[in-house]
């Protein structure tokens, strides 16, 4: 391949490169997509989809055991892990292969190797080593995203301690299992593999599940998930993970009231989900101006580094680590570049989060502690899913949706949601904070009955002692 | 036979008016001459008079309702023997050509005032949001300019218009429409009491807005001595007989008179602007300004020029005394080719005025005073009053206006040049 030059080279060809090099090329940009592995990233191949694929076989598995509920006699049910595991890798198959298509058809090259920095507007890719092709753009994206942070001696092998990759294709199910970390990630292993029978312990370094959740939010998941057989220890560090030949055994010690308690916990395998790292590394940034901080490249709101022409977006420059965040930072960073009109920074309290488990959680914007710390004087209102019909005859009784309002502006500051289908819900209220719409709107608001949305109309009413269901 | 009774055109530039009040409900008994309802327009309230005998059937137009446009139907008289299914049906029958309907109309519906593109009927994109923090910080949205899509003003704009305070909106917040709109940012001035615009109020508004951005405008200044006019007032006065014909002359009647003089010696400003002519007027009428409850009008003292100081100073006492209690019919303020301004009575010395469109010139009288004054080399007192005349550039140049005021200075300082 010959040398060539472009308006705009993406480095990564997640959620956050490939949509981004869609954009660019939308708006009339010669544009080239650098990956190394797979187009759509963690993402689609080893984050949000093929997980997703995983809780929906759990799911299906919990509703069939609990058939007789709805009237149904299922007997004999059983799972097949590999046919799990293969329907969730041919998903993934079938949605990379639609981002190469959806990069061809808006007629982005994509090179395949590993991008890097040379000089000014200029990249060299590698595959396996050896230069593929030197490469010259007027503006360098870099998406390369992020990986598993790894904590001193509990060091993942693949093999016994896991990540999120290990934990995504298991040949065989473990009978126990200990997941460090009850963030998003952990959680959601957590829920796949209870469900299907494991005998799962989540612990947590802080003193509640979902910490960046709303505290009652946390409180509700907690009770729920123990309920349902999950064993939970907040306050708690793995201090130390003894290998053995087929299981490990961890030593993890309790911040309780007055005194730490340290216990032993053997278990089949383990899965590290403990935050993550940027992958700022063999990018060429050290002869750069651009700054990293704790391993993510620091960017102005349009995305700028602090070298010109070269702009970060994503997971590679920090929290919240979400495809959604990327995609969005992506497609801001072009349309400046291109001097679009009417370009906004990203707001991140305006970026919904989701998180799979059982029961689902859902929120956007801030906590209610949060916003108190803001200095807002707030108007709290809460409505449970008992309330609700449909939750009721979807036989999913428990969950919760709270609201957060400034008395001052009525102006929705956050939502928060925990039961069956949160993750769908959440949007509704995003679109609401995005227009500005004060309670009122959202009073007015007619939803339809009998939804689960229903309660999200509660939930505003309630916050201005208006409820009308309980 | 139903008789539909229109909207009166009361002047031969009126439009339309507010259909003010109803002195009868339907089903009155009406008389030829009874009064029938009060109708507003820009600057007067007028009554309108049944023609005929009848019982008042059906109330088209609601008492409150603004911009009803002359000649559509406001209501339907019955005659001896109908019933008011006939009123029904001539009032769904009649063509109502530009009535505005009331429930659109009548200020009860509208629960605040909006903004002027409001009401002019372009839509202001403003989030909810931002438009209830506008609406508690006493921040007129129209004024502001959104950073949102499309425009759109959100709520970052408004929280930078109450850091920023009074600041101005960039031009293309205002643009669309030209219609005056100034910024009118109150941040949080904590309760008031809400004054609604008068028809009067609203005309003053559109038309002094539109002069000051239109005409370019200056000022010349002149002090005159008003001893000898004093004097000659007093005078005068002392010579007023009893009965009908008693007057008293005061000085504003001199400076009506002075004004209407020099003018016919300076006839330049005696003009209006358009873009195809200067129309120079034959007649000298001279508007007055008068403080009424309402606003500001201006009755006009006809051919002032051809008036003595007695009959200028009846009419005027007349003029003004109905001009406070919204009595003027509307031929009686519209026109006037020269607009005086006395604001010498509140003690005043100097002040300057905004042209009354299509005229070219207003002169802003102050009180007078004594004042030490310097003559041939020696400190004397003198009773100055000063006169500050403002002119549209485009009609009245400088020199113009300079020689008006020097042929009205010497009228005024040796007022006997008057009775030539």
């Amino acid at each position: 391949m010959a040398d060539k030059s472009y308006d705009i080279i993406v480095i990564g060809g997640g959620p956050g490169g490939y949509v981004t090099a869609i954009r660019a090329a939308q708006l009339g940009m010669k544009t080239a997509v650098v990956e190394r592995e797979h187009l759509g990233g963690i993402c689609l191949n080893w984050g949000c989809i093929p997980t997703k694929a995983l809780l929906r076989s759990a799911e299906i598995y919990r509703n069939a055991k609990h058939a007789d509920n709805y009237g149904l006699n299922i007997n004999g049910i059983e799972f097949d892990l590999k046919k799990i595991v293969e329907r969730s890798r041919s998903i993934s198959k079938q949605l990379s292969s639609g981002v190469g298509y959806l990069l061809k058809k808006n007629k982005v090259d994509v090179i395949d190797g590993h991008g890097k920095l040379a000089a000014k507007s200029k990249l060299t890719v590698e595959k396996d080593g050896k230069k593929v092709v030197d490469l010259t753009a007027k503006h360098i994206i870099l998406a390369t995203g992020a990986r598993a942070r790894s904590l001193p001696g509990l060091e993942p092998d693949g093999k016994l301690i896991w990540t999120y990759k290990e934990a995504m294709v298991p040949d065989a199910m473990p009978r126990s299992l200990l997941v460090v970390g009850s963030g998003a990630i952990g959680i959601e292993f957590a829920s796949f593999y209870h469900t299907l029978g494991v005998d799962v312990t989540v612990v947590e370094v802080l003193p509640r599940v979902l910490p960046v959740e709303d505290e009652e939010i946390s409180e509700h998941a907690h009770k729920a998930f123990e309920k349902d057989g999950l064993k939970i220890m907040t306050s708690s560090t793995v201090t130390a993970l003894d290998k053995g030949s087929d299981n490990a055994t961890a030593t993890i010690e309790q911040n309780g009231q007055q005194n730490k308690e340290t216990t032993e916990l053997t278990v089949d395998r383990v899965i590290m989900a403990v935050g993550i790292v940027g992958n700022v590394e063999e990018l060429g940034l050290e002869s750069t101006k651009v700054e990293v901080d704790h391993t993510h490249v620091v960017i102005n709101e349009w995305c700028e580094t602090g070298e010109k022409g070269v702009y970060a977006i994503g997971d590679l420059t920090g929290p919240p680590w979400l495809a959604h965040k990327a995609s969005h930072e992506g497609i801001i960073c072009v349309e400046k570049i291109a001097g679009e009109k009417g370009v906004h920074p990203l707001n991140t309290l305006k970026i919904p989060g989701c998180t799979y488990c059982h029961p689902q959680v859902a929120s956007v914007g801030l906590t209610e502690a949060a916003a108190k710390d803001k200095g807002y004087e707030v108007k709290i209102g809460r409505f449970p899913f008992i309330g609700n019909g449909k939750a009721i005859a979807l036989g999913e009784p428990e969950g919760l949706v709270k609201t957060v309002f400034d008395a001052k502006t009525g102006e929705m500051l956050g939502a928060h949601m925990i039961g069956a289908e949160v993750t769908e819900l959440i949007q509704g209220y995003a679109v609401g904070m995005t227009l500005e719409t004060t309670e009122a709107e959202l009073m007015e608001t007619v939803f339809p009955h009998p939804t689960l949305s229903e309660m999200m109309h509660e939930a505003v009413l309630d916050a201005y002692g208006r409820t009308i269901h309980f | 036979m139903t008789i539909k009774i229109l909207m009166p055109a009361l002047s031969p530039t009126m439009t339309d008016g507010k259909l003010a009040k109803w002195f009868k409900a339907e089903g009155d008994q009406v008389a030829a001459g009874d009064i029938l309802a009060e109708i507003e327009t820009d600057k007067a309230t007028m009554e309108m008079e049944a023609v005929d005998d009848g019982v008042l059937g059906k109330i088209v137009i609601a008492e409150g309702t603004e911009g009803v446009a002359i000649n559509s139907l406001v209501a339907v008289m019955l005659e001896e023997g109908e019933d008011v299914s006939a009123a029904d049906a001539a009032a769904s029958t009649a063509p109502a050509p530009q009535a505005t309907p009331p429930e659109e109309a009548a200020p009860a519906a509208q629960p605040a005032p909006q903004a002027a593109l409001v009401e002019k009927g372009e839509r202001i994109f403003a989030s909810p949001l931002a438009k209830r923090m506008a609406a508690d910080a006493g921040i007129d949205v129209a004024v502001i300019s959104g950073s949102g899509p499309h425009g759109r003003i959100v709520k970052n704009d408004i929280e930078a218009a109450m850091a920023g305070g009074a600041q101005a909106a960039p031009a293309t917040a205002q643009a669309p429409s030209g219609v005056p709109s100034l910024p009118a940012i109150i941040p949080s001035m904590g309760s008031y009491t809400e004054i609604p615009n008068s028809s009067a109020r609203k005309i003053i508004a559109e038309r002094l807005t539109a002069s000051s951005r239109d005409i370019p405008s200056y000022m010349v200044t002149v002090d005159c001595e008003i001893d000898r006019l004093l004097e000659m007032r007093k005078d005068l006065n002392d010579r007023s007989p009893e009965g009908e014909d008693a007057y008293k002359i005061s000085v504003n009647d001199f400076i009506i008179r002075a004004i209407a003089l020099a003018m016919r010696k300076v006839p330049g400003v005696n003009t209006s602007w358009t873009e195809a002519a200067i129309q120079q007027y034959d007649d000298i009428d001279v508007s007055v300004a008068v403080a009424t409850e309402d606003g500001l009008i201006t009755p006009i003292i006809r051919s002032a020029d051809q008036k003595g100081l007695a009959k200028i100073s009846i009419e005027m006492k007349d003029l003004a005394l109905r001009a406070r209690d919204n009595k003027l019919m509307p031929e009686e303020f519209q026109g006037g080719g020269f607009t005086v301004s006395n604001l010498g009575m509140y003690g005043a010395k100097e002040f300057t005025s905004i042209i009354n469109p299509p005229q070219s010139c207003i002169l802003s009288v102050g009180a007078g005073e004594q004042r030490a004054v310097v003559k041939d080399g020696a400190l004397s007192i003198a009773t100055v009053m000063t006169c500050t005349l403002a002119s549209d550039h485009r009609t009245v140049d400088g020199a113009l206006s300079a020689q008006f005021l020097q042929v009205f200075k010497t009228m005024v300082e040796d007022p006997l040049t008057m009775l030539l």
